[in-house]
């Protein structure tokens, strides 16, 4: 009993410290001062100036071009990389484990590799005509649909393969069959890549950050250019905080939602979605 | 002319019989993958060997004479190898007490949860944190802010591996006489040891390849592996930043091997497919 007090303490102790810089950014962005003090008192101030600030066309631009290519790229790696699953699952072994392990290179790679080779590659003279944003779309799903494929797979690999071929045998055709009856059979897994891609995407700095044209900024690298040279503003604590909040919100509901699914299975392995460690 | 209808009529017949097997599904993203991937990647590698147009080892003669790029590399690694420490002493007590005392999904979900936050908005938080407390930024805070960003990625592959090991090892050890401690020493710690394998593995390569965690919170003192690739393709030093970036593709490469190795050794038994 007094070990299980302890290793809980230990816990907590531990979690405070993970979340110690976070709350302070979160308690002082009511202070609208990067002085760490509350000159003005408790206000909404740096919460306002997210709208009124000459910061705000930039950092509008920015959220904008974050969504557009978050949703461009991962609906695209979402299609790619469930139709590639399914070909893949059908390769013969030998070249299947071929493709497999090339498919797994962005993911293991190093970012910062990942993004010098496309780097390199974008700069070539023939693939000048790309815009940025092509680009940027382009490096952004080749990270993302690894992701994808390797989420749908699992349900492939578990699926019973006579019943495809009950469908055909009552009549189907092979594209009414991969549509009414492979296809529906892989949706958890293609929502959970999907939303994985999303994420990714919004997430990214590195890549973004080597393979952007001047004049495309998303919200890392508008904020890394913003914040490296001076310190914080203050209205960067209000957009730190909105975005924990966030975070932490979906997090926790979809947590809830597969507690709640799960509520009547025995719960004897918990699975969790294990990302890319590289801060993307 | 009515030679054209029969060529396209036989083309289209060659269409119809043309059935979809599913393999086929798989070609366009083998091709995006060899454009992608393998070509930018095989860029990489012939950059290495090239200077002013011809083959040479001139660029790996450079990177390994300069005391600068050696010193990077060395103080990588160091910087690595202590966030790999922390991180695990940490790390191990955190991950197996979540498993041994407690039911509830939620803690290990707020102890992920950092994850899924930028690490750019991780980063700068903790400078803030500096800020307030007064704190002199260095080597230090790199190293603190490096276990702040990557622990959860130490806790989280070994959480998976104590909740999936078979409880019935620690039992069988106890009634064989076992003391809590062997108990844990011997069968646990063993048991656990592809999830610490990953978890390593998941720190390391990230906390010497990261970019900007390391200027951030050194005021760019601090240079690290990563940093230094960036620069050198900025300032179009590509011949020495593809080398760079060979070794620490091979970093990734040793490391991922070595991760197989344990997960194959581990799972060898359990895995039905």
């Amino acid at each position: 009993m007094v070990k299980k007090v302890l290793a809980n303490c230990y816990l907590y102790v531990i979690l405070a410290l993970m979340y110690l810089p976070i709350m302070v950014v979160i308690v002082f962005s009511f202070s609208n001062s990067t002085l760490f003090r509350f000159p003005n008192g408790f206000t909404l101030g740096a919460y306002q100036s997210i709208f009124t600030s000459p910061n705000t066309p930039a950092l509008m631009s920015a959220l904008k071009n974050t969504f557009l290519i978050a949703i461009i790229a991962s609906v695209v790696a979402t299609l790619l990389g469930t139709i590639s699953a399914i070909g893949i699952f059908n390769l013969k072994r030998r070249v299947r484990r071929v493709v497999e392990s090339v498919n797994q290179m962005p993911i293991i790679n190093s970012e910062i590799v990942m993004a010098v080779s496309l780097m390199v590659f974008f700069a070539l003279p023939f693939l000048s005509f790309m815009n940025g944003y092509v680009k940027l779309i382009i490096a952004h799903i080749t990270f993302c649909t690894p992701y994808v494929i390797l989420s749908v797979m699992p349900r492939l690999m578990q699926m019973d393969p006579n019943i495809y071929e009950a469908a055909l045998d009552l009549g189907a055709s092979q594209t009414k069959a991969l549509f009414k009856v492979i296809i529906p059979m892989l949706v958890p897994g293609i929502i959970s890549g999907f939303v994985m891609a999303f994420t990714l995407s919004i997430d990214d700095f590195i890549i973004t950050q080597l393979n952007k044209t001047e004049g495309i900024q998303t919200l890392s690298t508008y904020l890394y250019e913003d914040a490296r040279i001076k310190s914080l503003s203050p209205f960067w604590f209000a957009v730190f905080s909105i975005m924990f909040v966030v975070v932490l919100f979906i997090l926790l509901s979809i947590n809830f939602y597969n507690a709640k699914k799960l509520g009547n299975e025995p719960k004897n392995k918990v699975k969790h979605t294990v990302r890319n460690p590289s801060g993307r | 002319m009515n030679k054209a209808v029969n060529f396209f009529n036989s083309q289209f017949k060659k269409v119809k019989n043309f059935r979809i097997t599913r393999k086929v599904f798989s070609y366009p993203y083998i091709l995006f993958m060899l454009l992608f991937v393998v070509i930018p990647l095989v860029m990489i590698l012939a950059n290495a060997f090239m200077a002013g147009g011809s083959f040479t080892f001139q660029n790996f003669a450079d990177f390994f004479s300069s005391p600068s790029g050696l010193l990077v590399l060395l103080e990588s690694m160091l910087v690595g190898l202590f966030t790999v420490v922390i991180c695990l002493a940490i790390g191990f007590p955190v991950a197996y007490f979540i498993a041994k005392y407690t039911k509830s999904g939620t803690l290990v979900l707020l102890f992920i949860l950092p994850m899924w936050v930028n690490f750019l908005i991780r980063t700068l938080s903790t400078k803030a944190l500096f800020d307030l407390m007064g704190i002199q930024l260095g080597l230090g805070t790199v190293i603190f802010g490096m276990v702040y960003n990557f622990l959860p990625f130490m806790i989280l592959p070994i959480h998976t591996t104590l909740t999936n090991l078979d409880k019935h090892f620690a039992e069988a050890a106890g009634d064989l006489g076992a003391s809590e401690m062997q108990v844990f020493l011997k069968v646990i710690v063993p048991l656990s040891l592809p999830g610490v394998v990953s978890g390593i593995t998941m720190v390391f390569i990230p906390t010497i390849s990261t970019f900007a965690i390391s200027s951030l919170l050194s005021n760019g003192m601090v240079f690290l592996f990563g940093d230094s690739i960036y620069t050198k393709f900025n300032q179009g030093l590509y011949g020495v930043g593809s080398v760079m970036s060979l070794i620490m593709f091979a970093f990734v490469l040793v490391s991922n091997m070595f991760m197989n190795k344990f997960n194959k050794a581990q799972t060898a038994g359990r895995q039905l497919w």
